[in-house]
């Protein structure tokens, strides 16, 4: 398969203190990527890479054979303006063909439908009937017309997986996706993920410290720690054959550094 | 003609404000601070300095005489905007710094564009940014000190109601002050009832 993303000597510094500092990463078309390892990692800062929320320090990432310049072009005067720097900089049609799904959503102040037509919306696109067919999907369409903040939480989150998926997105960013939820919810996240994966052939990239999750949704499986990608396997080798001592480690359950 | 002045001078400041505010709130601008305290100490500005200010500005020896703007209601509505501006620049900022900032960032991962995500960003502000206009409202519509100055309190052309007011009060003519006073409350409750309606919608 042919890799969607490339990272080539990835460093993301943050008032000086080096976050993530990824040498080499290729995610795969179509694939369930899952990145675990403890909170802190780097984990999240990598989905913001990916989603182009910010640039890398140091580094290039190319994304369906886009060479997407680094940081040290782009962030000239201080760090916050090399972020939209970059998000304006990557074209806006390839910055679309990716969206996030993040720990905690946060929802707009309106109806459940119109959050769903959001991205839609963004992209001058029609918004039905998609934004019944994803509510559908993540079992919402009684809901179209409440008011979004009275929403559950695991209700908020399958809103927030609706509306990142009407849009279609060649990539997926799952960023803790169920960490906050109860365990019925999670588990119909999980299946809405599967559903999508198989049938979409999307490529998804999930970033959880929950390894069960990893080991039951991705094809492959990596162990970031301290920013830096220990090991990266096929989820079958990740578990049961682990190559480094730290993996073997996590995948117990201990404490690794 | 109070409603004239005021409507128009709201319009103007709320057009200039509401994106500026949001762009403040959203920290985009360089000199935050300078430009904050600045737009804290307009809030505060005396209505009769700025009436002042601009009295100079446009006096026919004034740098601006040539416009002859004073004593004619664009000279009002200019002192009003004056007035109001800081006023909807600052509660905007407030209200679009209230909202989550991750908000923001989860919208511009949905694919939005700078523009967009301040769009996204100002309208789940709108209850806020809808305060923000009432406050300015409730601040020149009641103000006399700027429009006296600058309007003159001229019969039929710049004469408002609160400087009817203040002239009627001069002449004794307490029952005709206080009957123009109700309809100065009933103007600025209708027009506040209009402002709220728009921020109880979705």
């Amino acid at each position: 398969m042919n890799p969607i993303y490339k990272l080539n000597g990835v460093r993301q510094v943050y008032d000086g203190r080096t976050v993530l500092a990824i040498d080499r990463l290729d995610v795969l078309t179509g694939e369930v990527l899952a990145l675990v390892g403890p909170s802190g990692a780097g984990k999240s800062t990598l989905l913001r890479l990916l989603n182009f929320l910010e640039a890398p320090t140091v580094g290039v990432i190319s994304f369906r054979g886009q060479t997407l310049q680094d940081g040290r072009t782009s962030a000239k005067s201080g760090q916050n303006r090399g972020k939209m720097e970059f998000t304006n900089m990557v074209p806006l049609v390839l910055r679309r063909q990716v969206t996030t799904v993040f720990q905690r959503p946060v929802l707009l102040n309106r109806s459940v439908a119109a959050n769903v037509a959001f991205g839609l919306r963004l992209r001058g696109l029609q918004a039905e009937p998609a934004v019944t067919e994803a509510l559908s999907l993540v079992g919402l369409e009684s809901l179209a017309e409440q008011p979004a903040r009275k929403l559950s939480g695991g209700e908020a989150q399958r809103v927030a997986l609706a509306r990142a998926l009407v849009v279609r997105p060649e990539v997926l960013l799952l960023d803790e996706p169920t960490a906050n939820l109860d365990p019925y919810n999670a588990s119909s996240i999980e299946a809405i993920i599967q559903a999508v994966s198989s049938e979409q052939q999307m490529t998804i990239v999930l970033v959880t410290h929950n390894i069960f999750q990893a080991r039951r949704l991705a094809g492959r499986t990596g162990l970031l720690l301290d920013g830096r990608l220990v090991e990266l396997a096929s989820t079958r080798k990740f578990f049961d054959d682990p190559g480094d001592p730290r993996t073997a480690a996590f995948v117990r359950g201990e404490l690794v550094h | 003609m109070t409603l004239r002045v005021t409507g128009l001078a709201l319009l103007i400041s709320t057009l200039l404000g509401t994106p500026v505010g949001a762009a403040l709130g959203l920290g985009r601008v360089p000199a935050r601070w300078l430009v904050t305290t600045l737009i804290y100490t307009g809030i505060g500005l005396p209505p009769v300095v700025v009436g002042l200010f601009f009295f100079l500005l446009l006096s026919r020896s004034g740098p601006l005489g040539e416009l002859g703007w004073l004593f004619r209601p664009p000279a009002m509505i200019v002192a009003q905007v004056a007035i109001s501006l800081p006023v909807v620049v600052g509660l905007t900022m407030t209200a679009v710094e209230s909202v989550d900032p991750a908000l923001g960032l989860q919208v511009r991962a949905l694919g939005a564009t700078r523009r967009q995500t301040a769009l996204a960003v100002l309208l789940e502000a709108r209850r806020g940014v809808v305060s923000a206009i009432v406050a300015a409202f409730g601040s020149i519509i009641s103000e006399v000190g700027a429009v006296m100055i600058v309007g003159g309190n001229i019969e039929g052309q710049t004469r408002v109601l609160t400087t009817a007011i203040v002239l009627e009060t001069g002449k004794g003519d307490f029952t005709l002050a206080m009957a123009l006073g109700m309809v100065l409350l009933g103007l600025a409750f209708g027009a506040n009832l209009l402002l709220l309606r728009l921020q109880d919608r979705p």
